[in-house]
């Protein structure tokens, strides 16, 4: 990957968020937040369903820390990320980022992020060049420097100039993936919000976009949420790492802090970040999948 | 835990409204973007346009008479005025559809722009579109149709669509928040706004025909003054001056509706994100 290309690109609203920030130290403040989802029936308004999706979650993310939250499918690790994105209203608790609540300071909180998620979510027809103006004109970007940012950003995650014009549907999935983080990038977001972004994809791809989110971290000041169920990217890439389940944090810690808590629980084996998951949870990350796909 | 409220509405700073007004740009490009890339619809749809306003006028040339010609024109304006009125509706009420459908709107509505810039672009794009679709139908009626417009105002018949677009602008956006309550069928629901609002506007007939109830309801509806205005200018003439009974109705309707629109797709859109309908799947 091309970091000098990467580090080239000027964060546009880095100025803006430098001026006021009323918390400069603590990214991200989640202070016992619960959501519930209620389905009821269209007629009789009789509850039919009621699930948990977050049961009082509370953590706080340090500036440019690179934070993971560990969980399987319906733990609500998108849920979580949706309260954050303020595309969720929690039904209790508060959310801050930089210091600015998530309802009171909704505008302000929108300029300070972005997300991406397990799926690209683009206009398909459209081509990457396309995507990006139109989510980059959204935050204010606009002029010949941006489709020159552009070519220059997905160039320097491997996307072949003649392929930035082409409808996206035509491009394999690690290449869509990869627009999807230029996309957040493009906007300097100061809090990037992951939600399983390297899911699906081929290894090279998949370390592509790690090797890219701990420049991003590094180069450009930004503090990273990485939602994940894949224990090495998490040991790899975060600092720290919450491990929620059915909506629920059950431990905080280091990947290092993790498994010595487990290992001493257990007697002083020496144990994997995956053995931790199993210990507190109760369940393999796998059983959670096939679960997830039975419901 | 109490929760903060949320933001007050204020009075933006000059900074912020200049960046509003360059991210409502956001929409219009992109929703030309779209027009390019999805350009096989768009001549099927043209196709569409133009062969149900052949069938109506013909309609029309088969009544006979002595009227023949007035009857062709006056059919003629009902279809034309209603396809642009229903691509200015369309348009709006379908924005966010068609950001479920391609599982954009997530993204969309977490971008720091007020719901007003959204909805002013994709407006402002609505109308601009309608209008070249509009002259490409009449473009391809002419063709076929003789029909003398000798007598026409064309700068009153402009004031009628340009602030008829604007009325209409507020209903496609109360209609823009069905889908975001009824996930899988509020399409089927703006169509049946459209449906009704053909129905009792007089687009083919005058509303005089219609049961008392149904005139009342054509009261309260912008195409009839849209369709009332247009015949008035390019049928009968009628001098801009002689228009306000018409503009002033559908500025009110206009000034009445966008507010109460925005209004509206607030409070669901709050809805919609206390209840997680906002994802794509509902």
């Amino acid at each position: 990957m091309n970091s000098r290309a990467f580090a080239e690109i000027e964060p546009i609203s880095r100025q803006q968020v430098e001026e006021t920030p009323p918390d400069a130290a603590v990214a991200l403040f989640v202070d016992d937040v619960s959501k519930c989802f209620v389905r009821k029936s269209l007629i009789s308004r009789k509850t039919l369903q009621t699930t948990h999706a977050l049961q009082n979650v509370s953590l706080t993310v340090g500036r440019n820390e690179i934070f993971g939250i560990l969980g399987g499918n319906g733990s609500g690790k998108s849920t979580l990320i949706r309260v954050m994105s303020t595309l969720l209203i929690p039904d209790s608790g508060r959310v801050k980022v930089f210091g600015y609540d998530i309802r009171a300071d909704e505008s302000a909180v929108k300029r300070l992020i972005n997300r991406v998620s397990v799926e690209a979510s683009f206009f398909k027809k459209l081509s990457a060049m396309e995507n990006l103006l139109y989510s980059s004109r959204l935050y204010g970007r606009s002029g010949a420097s941006l489709r020159r940012d552009i070519v220059n950003i997905l160039g320097s995650m491997g996307i072949e100039p003649e392929r930035i014009n082409q409808p996206l549907e035509q491009l394999s999935r690690g290449m869509q993936q990869k627009v999807a983080i230029a996309r957040a990038f493009l906007t300097s977001p100061v809090l990037l919000l992951l939600d399983e972004p390297t899911t699906g994809l081929d290894p090279r791809s998949k370390r592509d976009v790690q090797d890219f989110v701990r420049q991003l971290r590094d180069q450009h000041d930004a503090t990273i949420l990485l939602c994940s169920h894949d224990m090495d990217e998490a040991e790899r890439l975060c600092d720290r790492i919450a491990v929620l389940d059915q909506g629920k944090v059950v431990a905080i810690d280091s990947a290092q802090g993790l498994k010595d808590r487990v290992s001493a629980e257990l007697g002083g084996v020496e144990v994997t970040l995956e053995d931790v998951f199993i210990h507190l949870t109760g369940r393999a990350l796998g059983e959670d999948d096939a679960e997830a796909e039975v419901a | 835990m109490e929760q903060a409220k949320p933001t007050r509405w204020r009075l933006p700073a000059r900074r912020d409204v200049w960046r509003e007004i360059r991210a409502s740009y956001a929409f219009i490009e992109r929703n030309f973007f779209l027009v390019r890339r999805y350009w096989g619809w768009e001549i099927a749809f043209l196709i569409y346009n133009i062969t149900s306003s052949l069938s109506v006028m013909y309609i029309g040339k088969a009544q006979g008479g002595s009227n023949t010609q007035d009857l062709i024109l006056y059919l003629g304006i009902g279809t034309v005025v209603w396809a642009y009125l229903r691509a200015v509706f369309s348009n709006i009420s379908e924005m966010i559809v068609w950001e479920r459908w391609e599982g954009t709107i997530e993204y969309t509505m977490m971008a720091p722009i007020s719901r007003l810039t959204h909805m002013l672009g994709v407006a402002l794009f609505s109308i601009v579109y309608g209008i070249m679709r509009t002259a490409l139908l009449l473009f391809a009626l002419f063709f076929f149709f003789n029909v003398d417009l000798s007598q026409a105002n064309a700068a009153g018949a402009l004031a009628i669509i340009l602030v008829g677009s604007l009325s209409f602008v507020g209903v496609g956006i109360m209609a823009a928040v069905l889908p975001l309550l009824f996930t899988e069928r509020g399409e089927e629901m703006t169509f049946i706004i459209s449906s009704l609002l053909l129905l009792v506007s007089g687009v083919y007939y005058p509303i005089s025909v219609l049961p008392g109830w149904m005139q009342a309801a054509a009261r309260i509806s912008p195409a009839t003054y849209v369709l009332e205005g247009m015949r008035a200018t390019i049928l009968d003439g009628k001098s801009t001056g002689q228009l306000w009974h018409y503009l002033i109705p559908m500025a009110i309707i206009g000034a009445l509706t966008i507010p109460l629109g925005m209004a509206v797709f607030n409070t669901v859109e709050r809805y919609a994100k206390r209840t997680g309908r906002l994802k794509r799947s509902g």
